[in-house]
């Protein structure tokens, strides 16, 4: 019996692998295209940008650009201006994510209940979204006119201001105002994200629940929380790091203003408006390690929640 | 009166407020209350902004530097959209957007698809390296390229061109319309295509003539995804165009705004009427196209 079932095997893996290895040409020749593409505008300059790093070129410079090793790393360290803008970013990340988390997630769950005019409220939601978020930025820079803008007035009719505030140039509630934008135009966006995540939980899940009597409470915690956890992860994760690249908002409000720069409008500021291609490109590279830093804690998170 | 009665009774389960309300249908009316007046309050707090742009947009630059500030115009006027319309860079800086916008995402579109076919359709070796790669390019910071992205365009003598954008644009759309057609592409059953290469169609042919008529939907929503992102783009548009006529629409809204910075200065109505202006189309295409954006996004982020 032996004898008669061993030659077969070989036959057919050798037929698989032919066609296997017909399959894997013709998609490596599909992919081509688009992994050129992604060579030359993303990994190409990724790889220059860490080149660069090293080296103390300009823009439009007179001398040659020479290599001067971690000098511009060392040089980084010490930069008050660097170290604000990161406190900034982070700062502002921590708590656009959050609150964007906590009102998402409530919204998210008012909507999941059925009730007239919720298809309405969903395309509601999107519609912030969409809009660009300079447009967002200028909306509410209009809003929070310190003269003219509706929520001075907003507030000083309903007595929550004694006198109108200057939101965004007073160094107090500049990064609040900065944070209510994103957070008026971010938050719609959480809350479909977790939506789509509620929408998957069987709904004879809760039936069962109320059946044993268990109160919306227990339910959330036992069900709707467990349940969701995934959709939870994957939406901080790309808010955060959204978060940390944040540029528009804070370049509408301040322009560049240091005491309110993000870390991506000094390296930008430094490679475009200065000129410093060297030093802006270590300040990318550094912009680029903490991203990655944050994306190491999720997925570390992730993995210890996956156990769990 | 009730303490020492109800504390011998034995203990009952507890029934909520919420359940007895339910049972008579004038209880049940009052239970939503807070619920709707929840639902008012998010509909409130996502619209105010934009009825007051509107409100803004219409109201003549005399009484909107003016306190008390008027609610509702007094005297409403198109004088704001004359004087939108009227800016060059603005008219321009539309045409601009849907050049710089709609050429990043057909070509995204026509690359992408291919790459998708072979991702969502093929077993081979180093997919899921691909699938790696595309998703942390997803996620890439734009910022970390720029010095490299700013000498390569120089080099190529793309600087303050629109070709600059459409270049660096396909950084952010194309792993995009990748990974979410890749995930359409998965979805599909594989009888067809099976029934097509037994006929004796090669690839392409399966590709062309099963395939993409059946994600055609996705092709659209994809689309309308990538269009929308490169439409909003701001920091390579800031860093790789100069001139007025090359500008695009964010770099056009926020150049209405005066050097001097003072409120008295800043042409406010103007500004939100080309703020109407430019998100209305999108607001239309948001409202028709709901369904399949949240399925696009979805796809994008939570089935990731």
């Amino acid at each position: 019996m032996a004898s008669v079932a061993a030659p077969a095997p070989p036959r057919r893996r050798r037929r698989r692998t032919k066609l296997q290895r017909r399959q894997t040409r013709v998609a490596w020749l599909l992919l081509l295209p688009s992994l050129a593409v992604v060579a030359l505008v993303a990994l190409y300059p990724l790889g220059k940008t860490i080149y660069t790093s090293f080296t103390n070129q300009e823009f439009l410079a007179l001398e040659p650009t020479q290599w001067v090793g971690l000098a511009n790393y060392r040089a980084l360290i010490h930069d008050s201006f660097f170290r604000s803008a990161v406190w900034t970013t982070v700062k502002f990340t921590l708590i656009t994510v959050s609150i964007e988390f906590a009102l998402g997630l409530a919204i998210a769950l008012v909507v999941n209940s059925k009730f007239r005019g919720r298809g309405l409220m969903r395309a509601v939601m999107l519609v912030p979204w969409a809009i660009p978020t300079v447009v967002a930025a200028q909306m509410w820079k209009w809003m929070l006119d310190d003269t003219f803008g509706v929520i001075n007035d907003l507030g000083m009719r309903l007595h929550l201001l004694s006198h109108p505030h200057a939101w965004i140039s007073d160094p107090s509630t500049s990064l609040a105002s900065v944070c209510a934008v994103d957070i008026w135009k971010t938050t719609p966006f959480v809350a479909l994200l977790l939506l789509a995540g509620l929408q998957v939980i069987p709904q004879d899940l809760y039936e069962a629940a109320e059946v044993d009597g268990a109160n919306a409470l227990q339910q959330f915690w036992r069900i709707t929380f467990p349940l969701l956890k995934p959709a939870i992860l994957v939406t901080l994760i790309f808010r955060t790091l959204d978060a940390l690249r944040v540029f528009d908002v804070f370049y509408v409000f301040f322009g560049n203003r240091p005491d309110t720069q993000t870390m991506a409008i000094y390296a930008q500021s430094t490679i475009v408006s200065v000129g410093h291609v060297g030093y802006g490109s270590a300040i990318s590279v550094a912009i680029f390690v903490i991203i990655a830093i944050f994306v190491v804690i999720y997925v570390t998170l992730n993995r210890v929640a996956g156990e769990e | 009166m009730s303490t020492a009665a109800e504390a011998v009774r034995p203990v009952a389960r507890p029934v909520s407020l919420s359940r007895r309300l339910r049972k008579n249908p004038l209880g049940r009316f009052f239970a939503r209350i807070p619920f709707y007046i929840l639902i008012a309050a998010i509909f409130v707090y996502a619209l105010f902004p934009f009825y007051w742009v509107v409100r803004s947009s219409f109201t003549p630059e005399v009484n909107l530097f003016q306190t008390p500030i008027q609610y509702f115009p007094d005297h409403p006027t198109l004088a704001n959209y004359r004087g939108a319309l009227s800016a060059n860079f603005f008219t321009d800086a539309l045409l601009n957007s849907v050049i710089v916008a709609g050429s990043v995402t057909l070509l995204s579109l026509a690359i992408g698809s291919s790459a998708a076919f072979a991702l969502g359709r093929f077993k081979f070796h180093g997919r899921s390296f691909v699938m790696y790669l595309v998703l942390s390019m997803t996620i890439f910071p734009q910022i970390a390229i720029l010095g490299a992205l700013y000498t390569m365009i120089t080099k190529f003598n793309l600087y303050d061109t629109l070709g600059a954008l459409v270049f660096s644009y396909l950084i952010f759309t194309l792993p995009f319309t990748i990974w979410v057609l890749t995930s359409f592409m998965r979805t599909l059953p594989g009888d067809l295509e099976e029934a097509a290469y037994v006929d004796g169609a090669t690839p392409l042919q399966v590709f062309w003539k099963v395939l993409l008529p059946l994600i055609a939907p996705g092709l659209v929503t994809t689309g309308l995804l990538a269009f929308i992102s490169a439409w909003n783009e701001y920091l390579y548009a800031l860093s790789f165009i100069q001139s007025p006529g090359n500008y695009t629409v964010p770099l056009a809204i926020t150049s209405f705004v005066s050097p001097t910075g003072s409120s008295f200065a800043v042409p406010w109505g103007q500004i939100m009427a080309a703020t109407v202006i430019v998100t209305l189309p999108l607001i239309i295409l948001v409202l028709v196209l709901q369904k399949r954006i949240i399925a696009g996004l979805t796809a994008g982020a939570v089935k990731g």
